[in-house]
Formats: structure tokens, C-alpha cells, sequence
């Protein structure tokens, strides 16, 4: 991790939200953090908590089906107002993604040839000789055999490992600052799990390539993440370094997850085990989205949004395992 | 599997097909009350008409034999005498059929032209006005029948404006477009109201598909995603519901052909059953089902070669 004054990527108060049916759901809440050159930060948190949502919102996506408000700054620029056109140069150049699905996020008419050059095409001057060059590259750089052939073969022809292999060439066909991967090591057993996280590692150390990594998987997370951000019903909950948020959790919810996985279990168990459902984004309760599930809660917690406090270690939580550093300081 | 053993393979799936089609076409001329040989006549046709029938025919013959006759007399294109044009039916269908292969072309062509950038627009602007709007406007061509629009079209713009020919089919390729102009609409303004509904929902089926997100996570051009990303992806069933509705564009070219006085073979086969021209009909009918299966095998052809999913035998 590379220390630098101002960071990469400043997400400020970043909001998300759909009309489902003249109801407003809110998929992302007022999320905030910053992200460093170089840097790893790790999502965490159940299915439906907003974190895909949140990748979309950042690269831009996610605004031709909701509304997203706050701030994400890049270069000095605010991406949220930024108008399409401009979008389109930052998108799979200067940040790319890694879509959670690899079995429907190529096009099945499409060689995958044809869909990592058509990123250079757009976004680089190669020639098309260079371009077939560099494709085969990509391909042996993510671990596909016979790369030169399989640039003429069509996703249904790969195995869902591959096609996630697939598609982080493509995301890395124009050496992006900044990678967002949304699962990229679910659908996939654990040798290739190791395989593709190590890759991505690799690359954003050799490359000082920043990575925003969503999991489900607390024991990815722990591996491979720098810190952490724990999500919660649109909220992020908790925020610190990796070491921290899993030695010593905050939140009630990181507590609750980090228990449901026994001592000895193998470290991908899924973070399904929690008791209690998600809640759901049509009827959060007005205070704390965990309250309904947390034994710890107190009158405030049913009252009132808990504020996101501390500094370097950050709690959203009224009655916390510990008083975050820095909280109660600040009014 | 390559496209071209693809397409032989296909090509050697048509062969059942043409042989049950002519097995019932064969049968059912021999389940006409009567002789075979007085229905396939004339009705002032002397003995020994009748008799050179009954040879042509092997109506002496047992039937697994007269069958395969009639096998040989269709691949060697004789299919005997139309009643009504006193000439032989192959010559007969083989001049009537440029008219109508060039009509129901132009109409998909016209249906395609039409149907395909409004199709786009409304699913992109989709429960907008403009989407409203474009779709009332086709079900209107969807709920009138087309020899009504035909009438109208005929009426005004040929009849009361003069701007067309009221009828005929012309000589050289210029004259046909012009000649055939109306009645391509006519027929276009019913299929470009099935293509268009189609096609704008499996524009807005596919254009909200994760490959189509990913596309443009690439930062692709809007051009591209909607060319390569959507619009193919959005073809594949509308290629399939243009061939299934073939039924429905020859039902209309033959309704079209009449109106308009097309000298196509969908009127021909009107005149020929309002004559009771066995011979006739049976050329036709024959005709139709090779079209058919014809029609079949281009819609698997541009299904494969839309979908590699699709190129396996
Ligand atoms: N286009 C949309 N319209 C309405 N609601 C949406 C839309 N996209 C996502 N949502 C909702 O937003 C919420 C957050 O979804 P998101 O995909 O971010 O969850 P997630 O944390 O990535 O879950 P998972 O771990 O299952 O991937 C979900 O409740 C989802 O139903
Ligand atoms: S704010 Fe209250 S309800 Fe929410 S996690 Fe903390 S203690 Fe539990
Ligand atoms: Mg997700």
C-alpha cells in the first residue's frame, strides 16, 4: 500500500436510490470513503446490502435506472454529475469492473476476441495487429491456455472459471488506475478462487493498480483486503483497516457475522449464518437497519440512524462492543 | 461445428419433410370422390384424354407404385396439364412466381425498413409518449384487415391520384418497384406491426442484460452497444417469428395479389380453386410447401449465424 496526500478515489455521501412501484428504495445510503493508490478495500455484507450497487454507482452505471446523489471524486472531477459522453472515456480505461455474473456478463454472439479488442479499440491506438497481440496477451496474463486459439471461441465454450478469467482481461485490456470487482471468485471452487485473487493481487501490486473487492467471504476478505468496509442495508456499518475490523469488530452486525463463523471452519464459508433475515430496502426501520436482529440494542437504536463515528477505525453504532478511537471527541 | 456442415446437415433435415408433404398431397388427390383421372381433367376431356391421364398417373398400377411415379413426375417437373391455363402446370407456376417472390421481398424488405428503427426508438423511449405513440400507430395495421388498407391505398393514390398503377406487374426491375410499391405496403403496414411489437420487447429485454451493462462498463460508443450488443441479441427471436409468420405474409400476398391484380401465383391459386383445377392446385401446393420449408431453412441459417449457441447439428 502506497501512502500518498489525496486520494485516488473519494466517494462523498454517496446515495442510490430506485422507484420500485411508487415506492423510493434506497439501495445505497449516504456511503463515504476513500480509497489510496495501490490500496485494497474490501466490501463486506449480506445478499441485497447495496454493494453492487454501489460499483455501478461509481462507474456510472447505475444512474439510468435510479437516482444517485453525493460525490465521487476522481482527478479532481465529480463523476456523479459528470455528463455520459465524458463517462465514456473514464469507463474500462481509468476504472474498470468485474461483473459479479460471469455466466451472463459476456455477450453470447460475441468471440471473446472480439470483446476484449473492441475495449481496445476504443480506448487505446493500437493497431489491429497489436491488438490481436495484446488480446492474446490478456489472455495468457489471466491464466487461459492456448490463448491464441481461444480468442476465436465463443463464451459458451468456456467454463465459468474461464469466463470470469475472461472477463478480467477484459477489464484489464487498458491497464485501468482502478479496479472494481464485484465477486469475482463466487461462482468458482476454492484452487481457482486462490488462482484468480492472487492475480488480481499480483497485478495491483505490480501495477499499482487500486482495487475495490466486494465479498461475501469474510476469509477473502481477510487475505486479500488492505481495509474493510462492512455494508448494511445500503449503510456502511464499519470501516477500518482489515486487521482491526476482524480482530476487534465494532458493530454489533461484524460481531454477529464474524461469530457465525465457528472457530475452525474453513475460511470461505459464506456469510449466510447470521440469524434473522436481511431487512428489506422498501421498509427499513427508521433507526438502526439492524435493530430488528440486534441483541444489544438500546432505546436510541429504534429512534434514531446511529451517525458513522471514529477515525481510523469508524462505527455506525449506538451501543458499540468498544468506543470507537476518536469518537465522543467530535460532536 | 462449422456453419457450412451446419448448413448441409439442415439441408438433409427438409427431405422428411418434402416427402410427408408429398405423401399427403399424393393421397389426398386419390381420396377425391371418383376417378383421380376425371378430377386431374377437364370436364369436356375426351377418352382418350382421360386414358393419357390414367398412364401418366400408373392409375393401373398398385398404389406404393403410382406413389413413386408421382415422386418422378415431381422431380422431373411433370405435373401435368393446368385445366384452367391449358399449359403445363410447372410452366404455368414458373411464370407466375417472380411476381410474388418479388412482392413478398419488397414487403419484408418495406416491414424491416419500417418496423425496425421505430421497434428501436420505442423500446428505448419505452411508456413515454413517443413509445405510445408508435405503438397505437402500428395497432391500427395490426387490426385492420389488409385487404381494407389495400382498397384504400388502391382507391387513392391509384384510382383518385393517379400516382400508381391500379394493377399489373410491369417489365423491367424499375417498373416492378413501382407497380409493386402499393401492394408491398399493403402487405409491409400488417408484418412491420408484428416485427416492430417483437422487436421492442427483445430491445428491452436485452438492452438492460448484464453482457449489455458490461459493454458499456467498457465505455464502449452508444453505436456499438446498441449495434453489435443489443440489436443482434434483440434479432434472434424476430428472425424466428419472421419465419413462423410466413403463413401470415402469404395469406397476405395472396389477398394482396388479388386486390391489386398482381399476376403472382397466391392469385393463381385463387383461380385455380375457384376452378377446380386439380392439376393446378396440386403444382401449388407443392410449391408452397418447398417455399415453406425454403423460408424454414434461411431462418435457421440466420439463426446460426446470428447465434453460435445454435451451429450444432
Ligand atoms: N434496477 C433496479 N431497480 C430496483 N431495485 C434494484 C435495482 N438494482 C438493484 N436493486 C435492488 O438494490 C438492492 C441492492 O442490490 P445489490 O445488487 O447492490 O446487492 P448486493 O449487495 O450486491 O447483493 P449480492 O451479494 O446478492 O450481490 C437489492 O435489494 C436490489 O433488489
Ligand atoms: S445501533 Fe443499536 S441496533 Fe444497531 S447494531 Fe448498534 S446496538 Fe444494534
Ligand atoms: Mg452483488
Amino acid at each position: 500500500m502506497t501512502q500518498s496526500n489525496s486520494p485516488l478515489l473519494s466517494v462523498k455521501n454517496l446515495s442510490t436510490s430506485f422507484h420500485v412501484g411508487g415506492q423510493k428504495l434506497r439501495a445505497v445510503d449516504e456511503v463515504s470513503f476513500d480509497l489510496a493508490e495501490g490500496e485494497v478495500l474490501g466490501i463486506v455484507g449480506e445478499s441485497g446490502s447495496g454493494k453492487s450497487i454501489t460499483l455501478r454507482s461509481i462507474m456510472g452505471l447505475a444512474r439510468r435506472y435510479g437516482e444517485v446523489t453525493g460525490e465521487v471524486m476522481w482527478q479532481g472531477e465529480n463523476l456523479v454529475t459528470k455528463p455520459e459522453a465524458q463517462m465514456r472515456k473514464i469507463r474500462g480505461k481509468d476504472i474498470a469492473m468485474i461483473f459479479q455474473e460471469p455466466m451472463s456478463s459476456l455477450n453470447p454472439l460475441l468471440t471473446v476476441g472480439v470483446q476484449i479488442k473492441e475495449n481496445l479499440v476504443t480506448h487505446t491506438d493500437l493497431d489491429k495487429k497489436a491488438r490481436v497481440q495484446r488480446a492474446i496477451e490478456l489472455l495468457e496474463l489471466v491464466g487461459i491456455p492456448d490463448a491464441s486459439r481461444r480468442l476465436n471461441d465463443y463464451p459458451h465454450q468456456f467454463s465459468g472459471g474461464m469466463r470470469q478469467r475472461v472477463m478480467i482481461a477484459i477489464a484489464l485490456a487498458s491497464s485501468p488506475k482502478l479496479l472494481l470487482a464485484d465477486e469475482p471468485t463466487t461462482a468458482l471452487d476454492v484452487t481457482i478462487q486462490n488462482q484468480i485473487l492472487k492475480l488480481i493481487l499480483d497485478l495491483s501490486q505490480e501495477l499499482g493498480m487500486s482495487v475495490i473487492l466486494v465479498t461475501h467471504d469474510l476469509g477473502v476478505a481477510a487475505q486479500t483486503c488492505d481495509r474493510l468496509a462492512v455494508m448494511y442495508g445500503g449503510k456502511l456499518v464499519e470501516k477500518g483497516s482489515t486487521r482491526d475490523v476482524l480482530r476487534n469488530p465494532l458493530h454489533r452486525y461484524t460481531m454477529g457475522l464474524l461469530q457465525s463463523v465457528p472457530e475452525n471452519v474453513e475460511p470461505r464459508t459464506p456469510l449466510f449464518s447470521l440469524p434473522g433475515t436481511p431487512p428489506s430496502l422498501m421498509s427499513l426501520p427508521k433507526g438502526c437497519a439492524f435493530a430488528p436482529r440486534c441483541a444489544h440494542a438500546v432505546d436510541a437504536c429504534t429512534a434514531t440512524k446511529p451517525p458513522l463515528e471514529g477515525t481510523q477505525h469508524q462505527v455506525a453504532c449506538f451501543n458499540p462492543t468498544q468506543p470507537p478511537v476518536g469518537a465522543g471527541g467530535q460532536s | 461445428m462449422s456453419t457450412i456442415s451446419y448448413f448441409f446437415s439442415r439441408l438433409l433435415q427438409i427431405i422428411p419433410t418434402f416427402l410427408i408433404v408429398m405423401v399427403i398431397i399424393f393421397l389426398l388427390v386419390r381420396a377425391l370422390p371418383g376417378d383421380p383421372a376425371i378430377a386431374m381433367a377437364d370436364a369436356k376431356a375426351t377418352t382418350e384424354q382421360l386414358e393419357q391421364i390414367r398412364q401418366r398417373l400408373g392409375l393401373d398400377q398398385p398404389l406404393w407404385i403410382q406413389f413413386g411415379i408421382f415422386v418422378k413426375n415431381v422431380f422431373t417437373g411433370n405435373l401435368g396439364d393446368s385445366i384452367l391455363m391449358k399449359a403445363p402446370v410447372t410452366q404455368v407456376i414458373l411464370e407466375r412466381l417472380p411476381a410474388s417472390g418479388f412482392l413478398t421481398l419488397y414487403a419484408v424488405l418495406f416491414s424491416l425498413l419500417i418496423a425496425g428503427p421505430l421497434a428501436f426508438v420505442a423500446a428505448l423511449n419505452r411508456n413515454t409518449w413517443l413509445d405510445t405513440t408508435i405503438r397505437s400507430a402500428f395497432q391500427v395495421g395490426l387490426s385492420t384487415p389488409v385487404f381494407y388498407i389495400g382498397l384504400l391505398l388502391l382507391t387513392f393514390l391509384a384510382a383518385r391520384m393517379r400516382w400508381f398503377p391500379v394493377g399489373g406487374y410491369g417489365t423491367t426491375f424499375l417498373e416492378h418497384m413501382y407497380h409493386l410499391l402499393l401492394p408491398a405496403l399493403t402487405v409491409a403496414l400488417y408484418t412491420s406491426a408484428i416485427i416492430m411489437r417483437n422487436l421492442r420487447s427483445s430491445v428491452i429485454e436485452v438492452v438492460d442484460a448484464e453482457y449489455v451493462q458490461f459493454a458499456r462498463a467498457k465505455g464502449l460508443p452508444e453505436r456499438i452497444i446498441l449495434g453489435r450488443h443489443v440489436l443482434r441479441n434483440a434479432l434472434i427471436s424476430t428472425v424466428t417469428l419472421l419465419g413462423l409468420s410466413i403463413g401470415n405474409l402469404m395469406s397476405g400476398t395472396l389477398v394482396t395479389e388479388t386486390v391489386f391484380a398482381v399476376p403472382g401465383v397466391g392469385r393463381l391459386m385463387l383461380d385455380a380453386i375457384f376452378a377446380r383445377d386439380y392439376p393446378l392446385i396440386q403444382g401449388l401446393t407443392l410449391t408452397f410447401a418447398v417455399l415453406v420449408s425454403i423460408i424454414f431453412l434461411l431462418t435457421d441459417l440466420i439463426q446460426a449465424w446470428l447465434d453460435p449457441r445454435l451451429r450444432v447439428a
